[in-house]
């Protein structure tokens, strides 16, 4: 029997919605960035939300309380919970507490707590977003063992037409069409990809069964369509705009038809080769689409389907539409068929099968090991002294400060000169532990005393979009997460993405 | 829940913090700006040059700091919060517009009962009441509808517009504000323009020192004009259900005129139904899926759909401009950022450039170049379609034997039909000569920009 992964199922924008719906976030602690990520949140609808938060504002109103029904009234249809409780507190008396939620976003924890919470909910399979806005530098931290993108959104993808191994109905299609003994007004309106097609049919019986293969080929290939622009009695060639987008459609027209190797990579992963009764519906689905490959599919996934819009007339645009639909649709139901057992909706799925991504993070345990810190990663941005890399290095430093003197550096005025010596001892014991060798300009452990660990609201207000923003790519499935470090300079305005 | 009790209770309990914590009268409680303190009374190795430290800047942010938030929509409602709790009390914000009802899952400022009423004022209203000390003024207005004395009040202006035609005017109206003296620029005379903008996972944030730094208009280029279906698609060849709206939308409303002389108003539901039920019957003509009612509002109102997130980035980073400007704690950002979240998060942080000749702050005059023998109407196509110009119905006066003479104006239905001839007329019929000087006046601008006509052989 399978887990339902019923996230997974979801996958266009009203199950985008459903998934939002049905989530249950917790915020730890509601600062202003806390305030600022769940009020992105609650805007969209998630289900439910509950804070986690020991602190008071007045000595009499906790803060999770004042949150909570601030929040509330964003939004009637989520429903606020609070928990006048220090995650430390829920750590040591009650670990499961945190195993109902959707997601986990911690803001401003001190170092030990987000170890400890981050061990338990590695354990539970639960995602965890920790966030910072220390002065002006905001950061966010990413960690879940393994996420499955159904969608991904790509901003520019490429097409699916298969010219370079047309499928049968394809080609049946294409032998309904005569170029030359149509007529002015057909032959303008025939869309470019029959006019390929067509070409290349020619092309491939003079040429060895070979497709255009470099630039001089495919100029040539372009001049052979653009000979066979009509021309009027007069010998000059006719308006024709649907060959110009042909000739215009070459290159992207010859792309070998391959899978992408991120999916390659997942068919070749253990997940999808050893299925069983503990696998998701992911990885059951693709392995399904694997299977289809080695078999329906002649190696190739399965026909995405979809033709982008061309010149045509209405009728011709709509039969070359449909032949692609209905083979996607014979694909689709192939792949069914290898998991009748399992699931729905595969059509969706195949539309996305280039689209498939997981994204998996390294767990805080490997960040902070000493054995498994990624110094690669750190010494060579370090090679750029400016890097915001600077800033991640900075921020452990301030937490060891804050370890060994129980107070964040710079807090007061008065502690802002002496503090700059201190926080740079720190700075440089925890690069010694790591054994890292690299410089820290004293200017930036300057500004971080300067900043006080104070939260100013800009800063804030960045983090907590951002935050949101990623918050929502993990509960739906949908559009890609970073991974798994994100660092942002308010200063300059500038960001890092980190791996650590 | 108990949705009539919350805002009471909320109320009632604001009142008692307020009370709480009022020092002398007056509205910050100890601590209160703590977090604005440090960065303008500690020195720092990155702030600006001219910056010092001193316990009098947060008094200037409280007491005296002007700054005109101009749009209270999606990235307005943010950017007026942002400002109010960073210390800014000295806030106008313009807007034209009333609440609808699907600018609640965003504008957070807004509650269904406000639905019908002036963003603005609502938007004021509610900072007002739970922000003690912070004064917003609002203005239910068109931002054309105020002049130089209006905008010259404000130490900084942001704008949180969904228009470009508006951002080129507000930019119009600061650069006009500039005063030179001998060529040289008084830089008193300049107003810092804060600009974001978003669309869907993507934002931009820029700093505009006009008269110093690159203006709306010199990076044009950057809008690129918003893509129409040709015509011949939409009326004799569609393939995508979008053209079948467009053709309910373009050809049968106007002939059909279902609600009498009412313009499509894609905010009202009847009006969508309609285009909705005739693009249904288009579509069937053609054998042609995938119509629904929520594509059809989608192409009706050109909407491009809107995430919460995106403008509450996008504003942060304008806020904290504002800020930085203020209080010259930091450099400002040097001058535009661009952000992306589809995939992973993305910013790009780059210093764009003045364009030479640009028609809206280089001062350099704009020449046309054309032979005597082209068509006014050619100079009208060039004016709109130009990359760098994008006028919108532009209107072209000219000074002919002393006297002021209209070739061409749009925008007035009788000066409209009595010019229209002459689109059909030479330049030398219309008795310009090379050298002429032609006025041109246009939405995309306050003031009229002048050309310089060169006759080509």
């Amino acid at each position: 029997k399978f887990q339902p992964g019923y996230l997974c199922l979801k996958l266009w924008g009203d199950h985008g919605q459903d998934t939002l719906e049905n989530a249950h976030v917790c915020l730890i602690n509601a600062t202003a960035t806390g305030t600022e990520i769940l009020k992105n949140l609650v805007l969209p609808g998630i289900g439910a939300f509950t804070i986690v938060d020991g602190h008071t504002v007045t000595g009499e109103d906790n803060r999770a309380q004042a949150a909570t029904e601030l929040l509330q009234e964003l939004n009637s249809h989520v429903s606020g919970n609070f928990v006048e409780e220090s995650p430390e507190k829920l750590l040591d008396n009650n670990p499961d507490f945190f195993h109902r939620f959707t997601i986990v976003i911690a803001v401003q924890l001190p170092e030990s707590t987000s170890l400890r919470l981050g061990s338990v909910l590695w354990s539970a399979s639960i995602p965890f977003l920790v966030c910072k806005t220390y002065g002006l530098i905001g950061y966010m931290r990413l960690v879940v063992q393994e996420h499955t993108v159904i969608e991904s959104h790509p901003d520019s993808a490429l097409e699916d037409l298969r010219l370079d191994k047309p499928f049968a109905e394809f080609k049946n299609h294409l032998q309904s069409f005569d170029l030359e003994s149509m007529n002015k007004k057909d032959h303008s309106h025939t869309p470019w990809i029959i006019i390929i097609a067509k070409y290349l049919e020619k092309w491939l019986s003079e040429h060895n069964y070979k497709p255009p293969q470099n630039y001089k080929e495919k100029e040539a290939f372009r001049q052979l369509i653009r000979d066979g622009i009509r021309k009027n009695e007069n010998g000059v060639p006719e308006d024709e705009e649907n060959f110009e987008e042909a000739i215009k459609n070459v290159n992207t027209a010859l792309n070998q038809t391959k899978i992408p190797s991120a999916v390659e990579e997942l068919f070749n992963s253990e997940q999808c080769n050893n299925i069983n009764s503990e696998s998701s519906s992911f990885w059951v689905m693709l392995r399904a689409v694997k299977d289809f490959v080695h078999s329906e599919g002649n190696r190739d996934l399965p026909v995405r389907g979809t033709i982008p819009d061309m010149i045509a007339d209405s009728q011709k645009f709509i039969n070359l539409q449909n032949v692609y639909r209905t083979k996607a649709m014979q694909d689709a139901a192939a792949v069914s068929t290898h998991v009748q057992r399992l699931l729905q909706s595969l059509g969706k799925v195949c539309k996305n099968a280039s689209f498939l991504r997981v994204v998996r993070c390294r767990s805080l345990a490997e960040e902070y090991g000493v054995d498994s810190v990624n110094k690669d990663e750190i010494t060579s941005c370090m090679d750029n002294p400016d890097s915001e890399m600077v800033f991640y290095l900075i921020l452990r430093g301030v937490e060891r400060f804050y370890q060994q003197h129980s107070r964040y550096p710079g807090v007061y005025n008065y502690q802002v000169e002496d503090d700059i010596s201190k926080l740079k001892l720190c700075v440089n014991s925890v690069m010694q532990e790591y054994n890292l060798n690299v410089n820290i300009k004293d200017d930036y452990v300057h500004e971080f005393c300067r900043f006080g660990a104070s939260e100013p609201h800009t800063v804030a207000a960045f983090i907590g979009g951002s935050a949101a923003q990623e918050a929502i790519k993990i509960i739906s499935h949908q559009f890609v997460p970073f991974n798994n470090t994100f660092i942002y300079n308010a200063m300059l305005q500038t960001s890092a993405t980190l791996q650590l | 829940m108990a949705d009539a009790e919350l805002p009471e209770k909320k109320r009632r309990r604001i009142e008692d913090l307020t009370e709480k914590m009022a020092v002398d009268g007056g509205y910050d409680w100890d601590g209160r700006w703590n977090h604005v303190r440090k960065f303008l009374e500690r020195p720092g190795p990155f702030a600006h040059p001219d910056f010092e430290p001193c316990t009098e800047s947060l008094q200037f942010l409280l007491e005296m700091c002007k700054i005109l938030v101009i749009g209270a929509g999606g990235l307005g409602c943010e950017l007026l919060k942002n400002l109010a709790l960073s210390g800014f009390r000295l806030i106008h914000v313009v807007d034209m517009d009333t609440i609808d009802i699907s600018n609640l899952n965003r504008q957070f400022l807004f509650r269904p009962k406000d639905v019908g009423r002036p963003k603005a004022e609502v938007a004021a209203d509610f900072i007002n009441n739970r922000i003690p000390g912070c004064k917003v003024v609002p203005h239910y207005k068109k931002i054309q509808d105020f002049d130089e004395s209006f905008y010259r009040q404000f130490h900084i202006i942001v704008c949180g517009l969904d228009s470009i035609i508006a951002r080129r005017w507000m930019n119009g109206m600061l650069i006009s504000l500039l005063s030179y003296e001998d060529g040289v620029l008084d830089p008193s005379s300049i107003i810092p323009l804060i600009d974001g903008g978003t669309e869907g996972f993507k934002g931009n944030s820029r700093v505009i020192l006009p008269g110093m730094t690159a203006c709306i208009d010199c990076t044009l280029e950057l809008y690129p004009p918003q893509i129409n279906f040709p015509m011949c698609t939409i009326a004799s060849m569609p393939r995508l259900p979008e053209h079948c709206i467009e053709y309910a939308r373009i050809l049968l409303w106007p002939k059909e005129k279902p609600f009498g002389e009412t313009s499509l108003d894609g905010d009202n539901p009847e009006h969508i139904q309609w285009v909705f039920k005739k693009s249904i019957e288009r579509a069937a003509e053609f054998h042609i899926t995938g119509v629904t009612y929520r594509l059809t509002q989608g192409v009706v109102k050109r909407i491009i759909p809107a995430v919460a997130s995106t403008n509450a980035v996008i504003a942060a980073a304008c806020s904290l401009e504002v800020f930085k400007i203020a209080s010259s704690a930091y450099i400002p950002l040097n001058n535009y950022l661009v952000f992306n979240d589809v995939d992973g998060l993305y910013t790009y942080t780059f210093e764009a450039e003045r364009k030479e000749n640009c028609s809206a702050c280089s001062q350099v005059p704009q020449n046309l170049q054309f032979p005597p023998s082209a068509k006014l109407q050619e100079v009208l196509e060039y004016l709109m379609e130009n990359a760098s110009l994008q006028m919108k119905s532009p209107a072209i006066t000219t000074t002919l034997e002393g006297k002021n003479k209209t070739l061409y104006l749009q925008s007035v239905k009788s000066i409209e039909e009595r010019t229209k001839p002459n689109l059909c007329k030479t330049l030398t019929e219309l008795g310009l000569s090379d050298g002429q000087e032609l006025a041109v006046a246009d939405v995309t601008t306050p003031q009229t920009v002048l050309f310089k006509l060169n006759f080509t052989t």
